[in-house]
């Protein structure tokens, strides 16, 4: 098994996740993406982790589960908040800071 | 023995690829929702591949058990239309596939460049779950303190957001 290998598919599911919050405009869809690009992050984390013989990896990884899990919380909660005001959760519909 | 980790990390590798690229083009958020449990369970296969057992299973607990009822919820809750919905890409969506092209061949030039063809170490030390709990209580004490703050500060305020007053 090589290095690369895993870096490697964590980098296209980092991009794919990059064009998914580009893309996107229903707010769900975007934390969706985001979830993406998490795990491709988790993903680099343990490949390290293996290569180094380090459990210092696999600690940040929970680390960054964790903290996900309150994103993840967060987020929608605050998805279903503009949804109760607007009616809508499209982003292009939110340019009230628009300058 | 290598082989067939190889042949392994390929099928998974490719299921993850085509669930991934599904959760960010299909016209369907339930859809969407459900090829990233695909995406999710391929991931920890592959923890699995790397020989981390305990972050598979935190990552099967919390991701496809927890995370994922909160996005069906999210979905449920803000009337998301069931169904095809041809509203869920921005106007000028096109431009993330050149951003995303860009930023893949910059990372993969970077990659190639540092790691060319090092390989894992194939009888390294595997790292159990006793030298995680080690980490975690241990020189990470601190930031687990901190982390416990975080998700209890999360969970208030959902609580307070997503209250109806």
């Amino acid at each position: 098994m090589f290095v690369n290998q895993f870096l490697i598919l964590a980098a296209i599911l980092f991009c794919i996740g990059v064009y998914g919050v580009i893309a996107r405009k229903n707010g769900v869809m975007v934390l969706m993406a985001i979830e993406l690009i998490l795990n491709a992050v988790n993903l680099n984390l343990i490949a390290f982790s293996m290569r180094n013989g380090s459990a210092d990896g696999q600690t940040f990884a929970l680390f960054v589960i964790a903290v996900a899990a309150a994103e993840v919380g967060v987020g929608l909660s605050l998805v279903l908040l503009i949804y109760r005001n607007r009616r809508t959760i499209s982003l292009d519909d939110l340019s009230e800071m628009k300058g | 023995m290598l082989i067939a980790q190889n042949i392994g990390f390929a099928i998974i590798a490719a299921v993850m690829i085509v669930g991934a690229i599904r959760v960010v083009t299909t016209s369907n958020v339930v859809h969407g929702a459900l090829w990233l449990v695909v995406v999710l369970a391929g991931a920890a296969a592959q923890y699995v591949l790397l020989a981390a057992e305990f972050v598979a299973v935190t990552q099967v607990l919390v991701y496809i058990g927890a995370v994922m009822v909160l996005f069906l919820f999210g979905t449920m809750l803000t009337r998301s239309r069931i169904g095809r919905d041809s509203g869920l890409n921005n106007t000028y969506w096109k431009l993330g596939i050149p951003v995303a092209l860009a930023l893949f061949a910059a990372m993969a030039i970077a990659l190639v460049d540092s790691f060319g063809s090092e390989k894992m170490p194939a009888d390294g030390a595997i790292v159990n779950t006793q030298q995680i709990s080690d980490q975690i209580f241990g020189p990470y004490l601190l930031p687990f303190w901190a982390l416990s703050f975080v998700l209890l500060a999360a969970v208030i305020g959902a609580i307070v957001l997503a209250r109806k007053d």
